[in-house]
C-alpha cells in the first residue's frame, strides 16, 4: 500500500488532501483477527498458517504466539465464520476478535517510547560510568578534565531525551501547585547537571554526571516495569472485550444483513436468534420466546416474551427467534445509561491516594527543605557559593527517590504476575493496595456465586415412566432448563421414551404425542399449573396433575471455598441479589452466609455499598451483571468474572479469567503481602538515606559514595520485591 | 596516554552502533512476538531459500 502511494505523493504533494484519491483507496483488503487460545508450539504455528494461507481469498496470515492470535489480511468478502471451521477441523479452537476493540494494543507507542528512553539512558550511563571509574581510580589534571568534558557531552543530550517523562510529570504537578515524586527528581537532575558542568569548567574534582544518568536509568526501569504490568492487563482485558464482536442481523425487505451494531438506527428491524443477545433497546414485533434477564436484574427466572414487550440491550433470547424494532441505539440504550452511573462513581474512587503518592507527599518537601538548609548552612559557614551549591546538589542526588521509584512497581509487577498465573487480571494500578485493606466482601448471586446453569433438584420424586417422557421432550429443545434436565436424566441412566412429533413452542415449552395422548413439558401456565416461587419446568403427561421439575442454580466452582476462606480471614461476607427471596435465602443457606438481601434494585445495591463505605468499611464487591455495575464502581475495590457484561468488567479493578472463584481469597492474601513488601521497601530506601545523608550534609559525599548508595538500595529493593513470587 | 584519543571514540562509536541496532529492532516490531519468534526457528519451511 505504501509503495503504491509514494510515487503519487512525490509527483503531486498538494493532491494528498484532494478528494480524488478516495477512489484509489477503496478497500481491496480486509484485516481480520482470530483468538487461538489452544496454540502452544512451533507445529501449531505452522499448521495454522498453512491452513489459513491455503484458504481462498487470504493474502497473508501470521500467528502471534505470545498473544495467541492470528492476524489475517484477506479479500473483503472473506468471512471469519468460514475460517473458524477450517481451523477447528485442524484441531484448533478459534474465536473471532473485534479488531476495533484491539486497536489500542496494536500500536504500543507509549511502551516503545519508554523502552527507547531506557536504552539511551543505559547506553549513556554505561559509557559515563566507564569514564567515572577512571576518574575515581586516580585520573588527574588534564585527563580528569577531559573525561569530565566527554561525560558532559554524553550526559546532556542523553538526559534531555531520556528524562522527558519526569520533566513532563513534574511540570504538570507544579502547574497546579502540587508536589509529586517527579519534582525532587527533576530538581536533583538539573542541579546535578548544572553544578557538575560548573565544576568541570573550573577543573573541579567531583562531577555527578554518572549519578544523574544512573538515577534516570533506574527510575525509567521502574516506570517501564509499571507500564508493562498494566499493558499486559490492559491487552488481556481488551481481548475479552474483542471476543464479543458487536454484530446484529438487520432485516430489510425480508432479507437478512449482518451489520455492526454501531450502524443500527432507531426504527430498524433486527432479528435476534435464540442464544443471541439484544444489541439495542427495542420492542418485540414478532416471535415468541423467553428472555434471560439475569445479567440486567439478577433474576434467574426467564421472562415470557411476546410482541409488544419492551426489551433492553444485554438481555439474552432463549428459545425462539425474535424480531425487534429498535427504540434506542448506541449511547441511549439502558446499557450505556448505566455506564454514566459508573463514571459518576469512578470519580469518587480517584480520591484514593496510593502509597507512592502519600510517600511522595512526605518525602518531596522533606528533601527540598533538607537540601535548602544544607545550602544555607554551608553558605553562612564558608560564604562560598560553589561549595554550598555542590553540597546541596549532593544532598539532592543522594536522597533522590531512586529506590522509592522502584519500590512500588517492582512489588506490583511481582504480585500481578503471580495473580495472573492464577487467572486474575489486575487492571487498576492501585487495585492491590486497595484490595489489601478490604474487610467486607459483597457478592452478587446470579452469574457470580452461581454459574448461571440450572440444576434439577427433584429428579428422584418422579416415576421412571414420567422421567422417560420428560427426557424425550427435553432433548427436543435447546432451552437451558431442558438441557439441564436431559443431562441430569441421562446421568441417572434414563432412556428417552418414544414420543412422536416433538415440536418446540417458543416461549412455552416442548410438546409431542406419546401413545396417542398429548404430552407437554414447559411453563406452568401452559400445562395448567400454578407458578411457584422457584424455577420449575412442568410435565403434563395427559394423565393426572402436571408435575414440576424444580431447579436451583449450580454453584460456581470454588464459590464455597472462597466464601469459607474469606470468612476464615476475618472478613464480613454479604450477599446482595436482585433475585427472589426464596432463591437468595436458599443460596445463602448453602454457602453459610448469614447476611443477605434479596430483590435489590441496581440503585439499592450501590446505595448499600455506599452505606457500608460510610460506616468506614472497605468493601470488595464481586459481581457480573449490569445491575451490579454501579455497586462495582462505588465499592472500594471490585472484581468481576470474565463472563460478566463488558460494562461490569470495565467498572471493576480485577477480572477473574477462569471459572473458579477460589483465587479471590488468595488474592486478598497476596495483596496484603504486597503492601507489606512495599512498606518494607520504603523503609529500606529510607535506611540508606539515613546513612548517606549525614555524609552528604557534612560535605564528605563523593560521586562514588552516591553511586554506591543508589545502586545498592535499588538492587535491595528489587530483590525484596522478588520474594513475593 | 595518546591511545585514549583512539580508544574513547571507538568505544563510543561501537556503543552507539549497538544503540542504533536496538532502535531499529524496536521500530521494526521485532519484540511483538518473542515467544513465537523463538519457536519459528524450529520450522523447516523456507530452510532452502528465504520467504519471498
Amino acid at each position: 500500500m505504501t509503495a503504491q502511494l509514494r510515487p503519487l505523493l512525490a509527483a503531486c504533494p498538494a493532491c494528498v488532501a484532494a478528494p480524488h484519491d478516495g477512489a484509489e483507496q477503496a478497500p481491496t483488503e480486509a484485516r481480520l483477527a482470530l483468538s487461538l487460545p489452544g496454540i502452544h508450539c512451533q507445529a501449531c504455528i505452522a499448521t495454522v498458517e498453512r491452513e489459513l494461507n491455503a484458504h481462498p481469498g487470504i493474502h497473508s496470515a501470521r500467528v502471534n504466539l505470545t498473544l495467541k492470535r492470528a492476524l489475517i489480511e484477506a479479500d473483503p468478502d472473506v468471512r471469519v465464520a468460514d475460517l473458524i471451521p477450517v481451523l477447528e477441523k485442524a484441531g484448533f479452537e478459534a474465536h473471532e476478535l473485534d479488531l476495533a476493540a484491539l486497536a489500542a494494543t496494536q500500536n504500543d507507542k507509549a511502551g516503545r517510547d519508554l523502552l527507547m528512553r531506557l536504552a539511551v539512558a543505559f547506553f549513556a550511563s554505561m559509557n559515563v560510568m566507564l569514564l567515572s571509574i577512571s576518574v575515581w581510580s586516580g585520573a588527574s589534571d588534564a585527563t580528569r578534565d577531559m573525561f569530565h568534558w566527554i561525560s558532559a557531552a554524553i550526559t546532556f543530550p542523553a538526559i534531555i531525551f531520556s528524562a522527558q517523562p519526569f520533566f513532563a510529570n513534574a511540570w504538570t504537578a507544579l502547574r497546579v501547585g502540587r508536589l509529586n515524586m517527579d519534582v525532587p527528581i527533576v530538581l536533583a537532575l538539573v542541579l546535578a547537571l548544572v553544578t557538575s558542568l560548573w565544576e568541570t569548567f573550573l577543573s573541579g574534582e567531583h562531577a555527578y554526571f554518572d549519578a544523574a544518568l544512573t538515577l534516570t536509568f533506574f527510575l525509567l526501569a521502574g516506570r517501564y516495569l509499571d507500564y508493562r504490568t498494566r499493558a499486559v492487563a490492559r491487552s488481556a482485558a481488551e481481548e475479552l472485550a474483542a471476543l464479543e464482536v458487536p454484530r446484529a442481523i438487520r432485516l430489510l425487505d425480508g432479507d437478512e444483513y449482518e451489520v455492526p451494531v454501531a450502524d443500527l438506527a432507531i426504527g430498524d428491524l433486527i432479528l435476534v436468534r435464540p442464544g443471541g443477545r439484544m444489541p439495542v433497546d427495542g420492542e418485540i414485533v414478532s416471535g415468541q420466546s423467553e428472555l434471560d434477564r439475569s445479567l440486567l436484574t439478577g433474576e434467574t427466572l426467564p421472562v415470557f416474551a411476546d410482541p409488544g414487550l419492551a426489551v433492553s440491550a444485554g438481555e439474552v433470547n432463549l428459545t425462539g427467534p425474535l424480531t425487534i424494532r429498535a427504540t434506542a441505539v448506541g449511547e441511549d440504550t439502558s446499557l450505556h445509561r448505566m455506564a454514566d452511573l459508573v463514571a459518576i462513581a469512578e470519580s469518587g474512587r480517584s480520591r484514593y491516594t496510593s502509597l507512592a503518592d502519600s510517600a511522595a507527599k512526605l518525602y518531596a518537601p522533606g528533601v527540598h527543605i533538607l537540601s535548602a538548609l544544607a545550602f544555607a548552612g554551608w553558605y553562612l559557614y564558608t560564604f562560598d557559593i560553589r561549595t554550598s551549591l555542590n553540597i546541596a546538589a549532593a544532598v539532592l542526588i543522594i536522597t533522590c527517590p531512586c529506590a522509592l521509584g522502584l519500590a512500588v512497581p517492582a512489588v506490583t509487577t511481582a504480585a500481578s504476575g503471580r495473580l495472573f498465573k492464577k487467572g486474575m487480571l489486575i487492571k487498576h494500578a492501585t487495585a492491590l493496595e486497595r484490595l489489601a485493606e478490604v474487610d467486607t466482601v459483597v457478592f452478587d448471586k446470579t452469574g457470580t456465586l452461581t454459574a448461571g446453569t440450572p440444576q434439577v433438584t427433584n429428579l428422584g420424586d418422579h416415576a421412571r415412566a414420567d422421567l422417560e417422557i420428560a427426557l424425550a421432550l427435553a432433548e427436543g429443545s435447546s432451552h437451558p432448563l431442558s438441557v439441564a434436565l436431559s443431562r441430569a436424566a441421562r446421568e441417572a441412566g434414563i432412556k428417552p421414551a418414544s414420543v412422536q412429533d416433538i415440536t418446540e413452542v417458543p416461549g412455552y415449552g416442548a410438546e409431542g404425542l406419546y401413545r396417542g395422548s398429548r404430552v407437554r413439558l414447559g411453563r406452568a401456565a401452559w400445562v395448567g399449573a400454578e407458578q411457584g416461587s422457584q424455577t420449575a419446568a412442568w410435565l403434563d403427561t395427559g394423565a393426572g396433575e402436571a408435575k414440576p421439575f424444580d431447579y436451583t442454580d449450580a454453584l460456581r466452582p470454588g464459590a464455597a471455598e472462597a466464601v469459607a476462606a474469606l470468612k476464615a480471614a476475618g472478613k464480613d461476607v454479604l450477599l446482595i441479589s436482585g433475585d427472589t427471596t426464596g432463591a437468595v435465602e436458599d443460596l445463602a443457606g448453602r454457602l453459610n452466609i448469614s447476611k443477605w438481601v434479596a430483590e435489590a434494585l441496581p440503585a439499592d445495591k450501590s446505595a448499600r455499598v455506599q452505606l457500608l463505605a460510610d460506616q468506614g468499611k472497605k468493601v470488595l464487591m464481586v459481581g457480573d451483571g449490569l445491575n451490579d455495575t454501579a455497586a462495582l464502581a462505588a465499592a472500594h475495590v471490585s472484581i468481576s468474572p470474565a463472563s460478566a457484561l463488558d460494562a461490569a468488567r470495565v467498572a471493576s479493578d480485577i477480572v477473574l479469567l477462569g471459572q473458579d472463584l477460589e483465587p479471590i481469597a488468595e488474592a486478598c492474601g497476596v495483596a496484603q503481602k504486597a503492601t507489606r513488601r512495599i512498606r518494607e521497601n520504603f523503609r529500606i530506601a529510607t535506611l540508606y538515606n539515613v546513612i548517606a545523608v549525614p555524609l552528604a550534609i557534612a560535605g564528605l559525599a563523593t560521586p562514588l559514595i552516591a553511586a554506591l548508595a543508589m545502586s545498592t538500595s535499588s538492587i535491595t529493593v528489587s530483590l525484596n520485591a522478588l520474594r513475593l513470587r | 596516554m595518546s591511545v585514549l584519543a583512539y580508544l574513547i571514540p571507538i568505544s563510543l562509536i561501537l556503543g552507539s552502533v549497538g544503540l542504533a541496532a536496538f532502535f531499529y529492532t524496536v521500530r521494526s516490531n521485532q519484540y511483538d512476538d518473542p515467544e513465537g519468534d523463538a519457536r519459528r526457528i524450529l520450522n523447516d519451511e523456507w530452510d532452502d531459500k528465504p520467504k519471498p
